[in-house]
């Protein structure tokens, strides 16, 4: 049966094979191989045209429902003091590849996305707190003294120590504080300039309590049946460095392009970038095939970075003077080509068009040779 | 076909010598024409540079206005300037190298390693380029010579310091001139193209006066180009600059002279540089020079060399026809008389040639081109005359026929859809016409739209148009794999007449029907000696299709095969309809679709061309209309529609209660407002849909609006609900009104007041009218979707130019790989199968299910 199956491996894709073998159990050999050779002819049937423009067709299927894209700006339940974009507005943001988009978010999985309470615990955790939020802290200008005036209630609310925010603060300014009343905390300062004072101060205000840096929300909602912490900002290098224990690491999804690039490489900002462009597409409603977002991120992450679509990426970066020049900054990119004595070989579509000449591609790459008899 | 061809084009800075040996004069006089308007000799004019008076020779090659491409002339410079496009790299090689020996300010052996970094590895030469010169720009002794370096400061636009010294354009030249060929290699400068101090010019250039063409006004007067007041200007104080030298006047005199001579070359080359104002016209208008020539959206490269215009080609207005087919266009008679196809004279067409000669009418041929490539009109007198001497090799232009394939296209062209090949088609009247059915991919309809024809003219194209953009081969999309091309509007509403269950036909109905497809056998009566739609259907469904499914009518998902009575359950069996009946979603996305897979463009064309033919004969039987009437309520059902509404707008006022006394829950992450916004919009959305039900229930299945709106053949239930139940919520921004007055819309409410009627909710229809408040309110809803779609359009287009042009040069190689025009590997498989979205079955290559079907 193996054998049966072999032969096939170089005639079709290994995921139809696959699906092949597994549908195909339990029939007798003769059959299967009947199936096989049914299934080769289809998929060679249904193979793309050789010299296909397949990067118009991708750009045009793409391009072309754009105008039935909506601008409208989205709030998701859970975090959203800011509009999320959608749509239009969202797919520039990644075919532009901002270095952050306009709502940075995180999609965190726990190890056990079905228990609700440990899904908020961890939340929490991951939340960033700034120790302005819990607590005020004043300047006594005269004494040359700084003043901590915790919240307790909200210390309660937010199940921290005493004791440990003092830590964390003395850590801060490198000093040892005293504690009066019940939630005073008192930094003696032997200073005698005030800027010298409020140099310290502004310290204190940056002093994290708990939480990731820049996790500024994290809320637990729930989707198809499972917990997940849904965050606003993001900080993929933080979130990765918690504990195995507490989230799985493999399903942590973030909507920023450039962070992923920079943390995982660019095989998951490809992934990253095809998710999201597909999830633009299909929240709008649009049928698009994949193949087509497949060539755009393929193109855009060909080169090893992630480059935008556009003047300072995939277009500004043609080997040809004139597809440069027929894009934008039209005199830059003459008055260049002029200084290094650039050679255009006329290989691309644009030039050929310049010059007057047929393209090359589709039916313009192939020629044909007739034998006089 | 093609004699020569370009293979690569070189770019380059001229040098002053070049300059000289392709000028063929030395413009030194201001001005263009003589008195009796004869262009006046080492003018501007000058007739060694080309001629564009009809009658004149070119003194340089003879050639007349049509034949003399035209050639440069030059204006040698007194002083030299800077060409304001190279200030930059002027003001960075000043600074990079040595003011006093002109080698760059590195360490000899610090060069040597740069450059054999260089050869190492040669993708990063920009960036190593660019570090050199940061390095070197530092650098304040120089490393050969020992000199001092003095800092160099660029006064914009063009005025150089070093120090407080002033540098004039003839010391940075010199300067320039001391950089040695191998400093500047590794800095990405080409010495052997551009060497630096060519970008000082000494000499400068005069195009062609063909570049710069004056024109002859109505009133007899001159006009000249905005090139050629110019170059006057530069003429001018070139000579006046020449005066004062000789005449030894003062050299702050000069100076200024010579500030003015840089400035007007600098707008003779661009017209827009920061920091100095444009040169006008007379008028007050900016001049258009060289570099407002090639920029933009209307500059010589997207307007004139990436766009081009075209002859043979048509346009006008559209209508439909749906007795063409999707293939054909129908072309007035006026338009296929005008445009031609040219013939090439063989033995096997002479005599059909011959014929068209002889025609004095339509189809007759327009004109004959003579093997040696002169054209000649045929008219009445030598009509004879080119009779006798036509022979092989002779190529004739004959006019459009039947079945000739054109190219169709309407703008804006978005997709490759928007242009297709059609057979032409001659018809009486003054439109294009369509079949409907192919009016989808155009997006076009017949309010007034027009569209263009192109005719090709040389046999490859023919049959490279017919085989691959004929519209039978884009009934199903590339983008999406669905069919574009379908039967629409009326031709759905005619099906489904024909496919009800009880639409049955006397035998001369069914005759009439199958009449409007030529099909003379019907097929066998049933029982009661009637002829069922069913059946008529039939016998254009090819037979190999098998397909059962619940249809779009079908409102209890998996519940109507059950219902043995129910149309919304469609079965075809070998190519009969069965059971159920065909509306728009059973057409298109599954019977199209699966025809398209199994028998191909051509089988399926012709379902279409005749379905869409049948569907409209059965109208014709049927009769189908619609009056005012048809969205009559009656008072009961009025009734219902104002319990809903009043139910509806209590519910919104029990929330605003509950919201105002702190007893509404907050949504997580929504301030209280936003989540009570959120409820009433919701509750309004019900009540609208709940309406919707009971008008179309009250206007019962048999209403003919009710029934166009179910099977998708035109309008919605939506349009009914408004028309007859109610409006519903207007929408700004996609949120409730809530701007205008301070804290109310109109000032026809109370401040404050967020109830469903003051934030835009119309309980009206559209029958019943609006009050005045609701009038606006739908008016300023309808502003904010006008507005919207207006951004949308410009915001989507350039990110479409984008797109097209990041992906332009990518193509299926014939390994299987897809790479760019340089060859670089953008997918080593395309879409990881290779499988074109056009044929693949719900995303998947292959449906193995059916296949396992059918192997069975």
């Amino acid at each position: 049966m193996e054998k049966v199956f072999e032969a096939y491996k170089d005639k079709i894709p290994k995921s139809i094979l696959e699906e092949v073998i597994e549908k195909t159990k339990g029939m007798n050999k003769s059959e299967i191989k009947k199936m096989l050779e049914k299934v080769r002819e289809e998929y060679e049937k249904s193979l793309l045209d050789i010299g296909e423009a397949v990067g118009i067709v991708a750009a045009q299927s793409i391009g072309e429902p754009g105008t039935q894209m909506t601008m409208k700006t989205f709030h998701f339940a859970g975090v959203a003091e800011l509009a999320v974009p959608q749509g239009l507005p969202r797919f520039i943001e990644l075919v532009d590849v901002r270095r952050a988009p306009k709502m940075p978010m995180m999609w965190i999985y726990t190890k056990d996305p079905k228990d609700y309470e440990k899904t908020v615990e961890i939340a929490k955790k991951i939340e960033e707190l700034e120790i302005t939020k819990i607590a005020a802290i004043r300047e006594d200008f005269i004494k040359k003294r700084i003043h901590v005036l915790v919240d307790m209630d909200k210390l309660k609310e937010e199940g921290l120590d005493f004791e440990e925010i003092k830590k964390r603060l003395e850590k801060a300014v490198r000093k040892k504080a005293k504690v009066e009343g019940e939630n005073d905390i008192v930094f003696d300062l032997k200073v005698s300039t005030l800027k010298a004072l409020r140099r310290y101060t502004n310290k204190l205000e940056e002093v994290r309590i708990k939480g990731v840096p820049n996790i500024k929300k994290a809320a637990v909602i729930k989707q198809d049946g499972e917990y997940v912490i849904q965050t606003e900002g993001t900080n993929l290098k933080g979130i990765m460095a918690l504990s195995d224990k507490l989230i799985d690491k493999r399903r942590v999804r973030c909507n920023n392009v450039k962070e992923i690039e920079e943390v995982l490489g660019i095989e998951a900002a490809r992934e990253t970038l095809l998710r999201e462009a597909k999830a633009v597409l299909d929240n709008q409603g649009l049928t698009v095939d994949v193949r087509h977002l497949m060539l755009l991120v393929d193109s855009m992450t060909a080169s090893g970075v992630v480059r935008p679509v556009g003047r300072q990426g995939v277009s500004g970066m043609k080997s040809s003077v004139f597809a440069r020049a027929a894009f934008e900054e039209t005199v830059r990119h003459l008055l260049d080509a002029a200084l290094r004595g650039e050679k255009d070989g006329l290989k691309g579509v644009t030039e050929n068009i310049i010059v007057g000449q047929p393209i090359p591609i589709g039916t313009g790459t192939v020629g044909l040779i007739m034998k006089k008899k | 076909m093609i004699g020569k061809k370009i293979e690569s084009i070189q770019f380059q800075l001229l040098s002053p010598e070049i300059i000289r040996k392709m000028s063929t004069v030395r413009v030194v006089t201001p001005d263009t024409y003589d008195d009796d308007g004869f262009p006046i000799e080492a003018g501007l004019m000058d007739l060694r540079m080309g001629v564009i008076d009809p009658g004149l020779r070119c003194k340089t090659c003879g050639g007349r206005m049509a034949t003399c491409p035209g050639h440069f002339g030059r204006i040698e410079l007194v002083r030299p300037v800077v060409h304001i496009g190279y200030v930059k790299m002027v003001l960075t090689l000043l600074k990079a190298t040595c003011r006093k020996c002109g080698r760059l300010l590195l360490p000899p052996e610090k060069i040597a390693e740069y450059k054999e970094l260089l050869l190492k590895e040669e993708s990063d030469t920009d960036e190593t380029a660019l570090e050199i010169i940061a390095k070197s720009k530092k650098v304040s002794k120089c490393p050969h010579c020992g000199a001092k370096q003095e800092n160099i400061k660029l006064l914009k636009p063009t005025t150089f310091y070093e120090g407080d010294q002033r540098l004039f354009p003839n010391e940075i030249r010199e300067r320039l001139e001391r950089i040695p060929d191998k400093d500047l290699e590794i800095i990405g400068i080409n010495p052997s193209t551009a060497r630096p101090e060519w970008a000082i010019l000494t000499v400068l250039p005069v195009p062609p006066v063909t570049a710069r063409p004056s024109i002859t006004l109505e009133t007899g007067e001159r006009s000249e180009d905005d090139l050629t007041h110019k170059l006057v200007d530069v003429l001018r104080i070139n000579q006046r600059l020449a005066d004062n030298i000789s005449a030894g006047a003062p050299q702050l005199i000069i100076e200024d002279l010579w500030d003015l001579l840089q400035y007007h070359v600098t707008t003779y080359l661009n017209n827009e540089v920061s920091g100095i104002p444009p040169a006008r016209h007379r008028s007050g208008r900016p001049l258009k020079t060289l570099a407002q020539r090639l920029k933009g959206k209307e500059g010589r490269f997207r307007y004139n060399l990436s766009g081009k215009r075209v002859n043979f080609s048509a346009r006008t207005v559209i209508s439909p026809d749906p007795t063409l087919s999707i293939n054909e266009v129908g072309v007035p008679k006026a338009i296929a008389e005008e445009l031609t196809i040219p013939i090439k004279v063989t033995s096997w067409n002479i005599e059909d040639v011959k014929q068209w000669i002889k025609n004095t009418e339509y189809p007759k041929a327009n004109y004959v081109i003579r093997p040696d490539g002169r054209r000649k009109k045929i008219t009445d007198l030598n009509r004879e005359e080119i009779l006798e001497e036509i022979e092989e090799g002779y190529t004739v232009e004959r006019q459009l026929i039947d079945g000739d394939i054109v190219i169709f296209n309407r703008q804006p062209s978005l997709h490759r859809v928007s242009m297709m090949a059609h057979k032409v088609k001659v018809l009486p009247g003054k439109t294009f016409r369509l079949n409907d059915a192919a009016s989808t991919p155009y997006n076009a309809d017949y309010d007034g739209d027009e569209m263009n024809l192109h005719a090709i003219q040389n046999e490859e194209a023919r049959a490279e148009a017919g085989a691959l953009m004929l519209v039978e081969k884009h009934i199903v999309s590339i983008r999406h794999g669905n069919p574009l091309v379908t039967p629409n509007q009326d031709h759905v509403t005619g099906l489904y007449l024909l496919t009800r269950n009880n639409s049955w036909f006397t035998k001369e109905e069914a005759e009439y029907i199958l009449s409007s497809i030529g099909e003379k056998k019907l097929p066998k009566p049933h029982e009661n000696g009637m002829y069922h739609g069913r059946d008529i259907i039939s016998l254009i469904i090819p037979s190999s299709i098998s397909l059962e499914f619940e249809n779009g009518l079908c409102l209890k998902k998996g519940e109507c095969k059950k219902d043995k009575n129910s149309e919304a359950y469609t079965v075809i069996k070998n190519g009969k309809l069965k059971r159920g009946v065909l509306e728009r979603k059973a057409l298109k996305n599954i019977l199209i679709k699966e025809m398209f897979e199994r028998e191909g463009p051509s089988v399926t064309r012709e379902f279409i061309d005749k379905a869409t033919r049948l569907g409209l004969a059965t109208l014709m039987i049927e009769g189908f209309s619609s009056s005012i009437s048809d969205s009559d309520l009656d008072e009961d059902t009025k009734k219902k529609i104002k319990e809903i509404l009043d139910e509806a707008e209590m519910k919104t006022e029990i929330l605003i209660e509950k919201y105002k006394k702190g007893e509404l829950e907050r949504v997580p992450g929504k301030t209280l407002r936003e989540s009570l916004e959120d409820l009433i919009m919701i509750e309004l959305t019900k009540a609208r849909i709940k309406v919707g039900r009971i008008v179309e229930k009250a206007l019962g299945y048999g209403n003919h609006l009710v029934i166009m709106g179910r099977v998708s053949g035109r309008g919605s239930v939506i349009n009914l609900t408004q028309t007859s139940g109610c409006i519903g919520q207007t929408a700004l921004r996609g949120k409730r009104l809530l701007r205008g007055y301070r804290n109310k819309i109109l000032p026809h409410f109370k401040e404050g007041d967020i109830s469903a009627r003051a934030r835009g909710f119309i309980r009206s229809s559209f029958k019943d009218g609006l009050s005045p408040t609701e009038y606006f309110f739908h008016a300023m809803s309808g502003r904010d979707s006008l507005v919207d779609k207006g951004i949308r359009t410009a915001i989507s287009g350039y990110m479409q130019r984008r797109l097209i042009n990041a992906l332009l040069d990518i193509s299926l190689k014939a390994d299987g790989t897809v790479r760019d025009s340089a060859g670089n590997l953008i997918q080593v498989k395309y879409g990881e199968d290779g499988i074109s979205p056009m044929k693949c079955k719900g995303g998947k290559a292959i449906d193995i299910d059916k296949i396992i079907e059918e192997t069975k």
